[in-house]
């Protein structure tokens, strides 16, 4: 799976390693901001700080 | 001439198995689980916090001048009145309406919205809640706020480290409010008393001006609760600006 993303990018092995890690860094930073915060909602919810 | 021959010196490429496949799936998994648990440990109050403090700096804006008044270092408390301060009229629910600065933790500013639902505890533009059948801002009785200890930014997370004389600010659309931090409590989560009108005693009719603070204990827990206390010191008119001392906390002098 990884071996054919890697022959679909573009241009050669310098090149190919950048546009990995740009890749990488925009998956990092939708999950920091994004997608972790939506399954801790969603799944781990906080416990509840209130008296009851 | 010596492409073909490179073509026919390469490999032959295989094609990927379904078992191949599935490990690599796998391995991202447990890459993404483990960047779950380390973002959640280290990074989510950083980040979800910053936005909550953005958020903050901006309702507060909203909610009146933020401009240091005159600074007083000889008499910092000089601005501060003590007669009946201006009241505030209940907000809706989820309505946000004040915000708390507390300097010790770290240049401390939160917007406080109305009710301890979860929409308003996990709110990244509030993070406070406040109890709607306690007091104001202010009012005789007693404030009492709820925070997360941690995950949702953490509003709360280092509230153990107040230490006894801690100023405790809260602006309102009317007035800067300034609390005095005096103890804390462990109880469990049931102990509806702390946020009588008189913390600890429900019996007894509101008496003076207080501010209590719940979270969760120990961390990432509900089994118990971490309660801090303040009293009010008193209060400056909103249009003054920010109490000069808390200005100074914040590197706005």
């Amino acid at each position: 799976m990884y071996a054919a993303l890697w022959r679909a990018l573009p241009g050669p092995w310098p090149v190919r390693l950048l546009l990995v890690a740009a890749l990488l860094a925009a998956v990092a930073w939708f999950l920091v901001l994004h997608g972790y915060p939506w399954v801790m909602q969603t799944f781990f919810p906080t416990p509840d700080p209130t008296i009851t | 001439m010596a492409r073909q021959q490179r073509a026919e010196g390469r490999r032959p490429r295989r094609r990927a198995s379904a078992a191949s496949v599935l490990g690599e799936l796998l391995v991202t998994a447990g890459v993404l689980a483990l960047g779950y648990a380390g973002w959640q440990l280290w990074l989510s109050d950083a980040v979800l916090g910053g936005q909550q403090q953005e958020a903050a700096r901006s309702f507060a804006s909203q909610l009146g001048p933020i401009q240091p008044g005159p600074p007083d270092a000889s008499a910092p408390d000089a601005a501060l009145r003590t007669d009946e301060p201006p009241a505030e009229p209940a907000a809706a629910d989820r309505e946000s309406f004040a915000v708390m600065y507390i300097p010790r933790l770290g240049g401390f500013e939160r917007v406080i919205g109305e009710g301890t639902s979860r929409a308003v505890l996990d709110s990244l533009e509030q993070g406070l809640a406040h109890y709607s059948d306690s007091a104001q801002p202010g009012e005789l009785g007693n404030f009492a706020v709820a925070g997360h200890r941690n995950g949702q930014g953490g509003p709360f997370t280092h509230l153990d480290e107040l230490r006894v004389g801690d100023r405790i600010y809260v602006q309102t659309a009317g007035a800067w409010h300034v609390y005095e931090f005096r103890n804390h409590e462990y109880v469990p989560p049931t102990a509806v008393e702390v946020v009588a009108p008189v913390p600890q005693q429900p019996e007894t009719p509101a008496d003076g001006r207080y501010l209590t603070l719940t979270t969760c204990n120990p961390e990432w827990s509900a089994e118990g609760r971490l309660i801090a206390y303040a009293t009010w010191l008193g209060w400056q008119e909103a249009e003054a600006g920010m109490p000069a001392e808390l200005a100074a906390s914040l590197g706005r002098a």
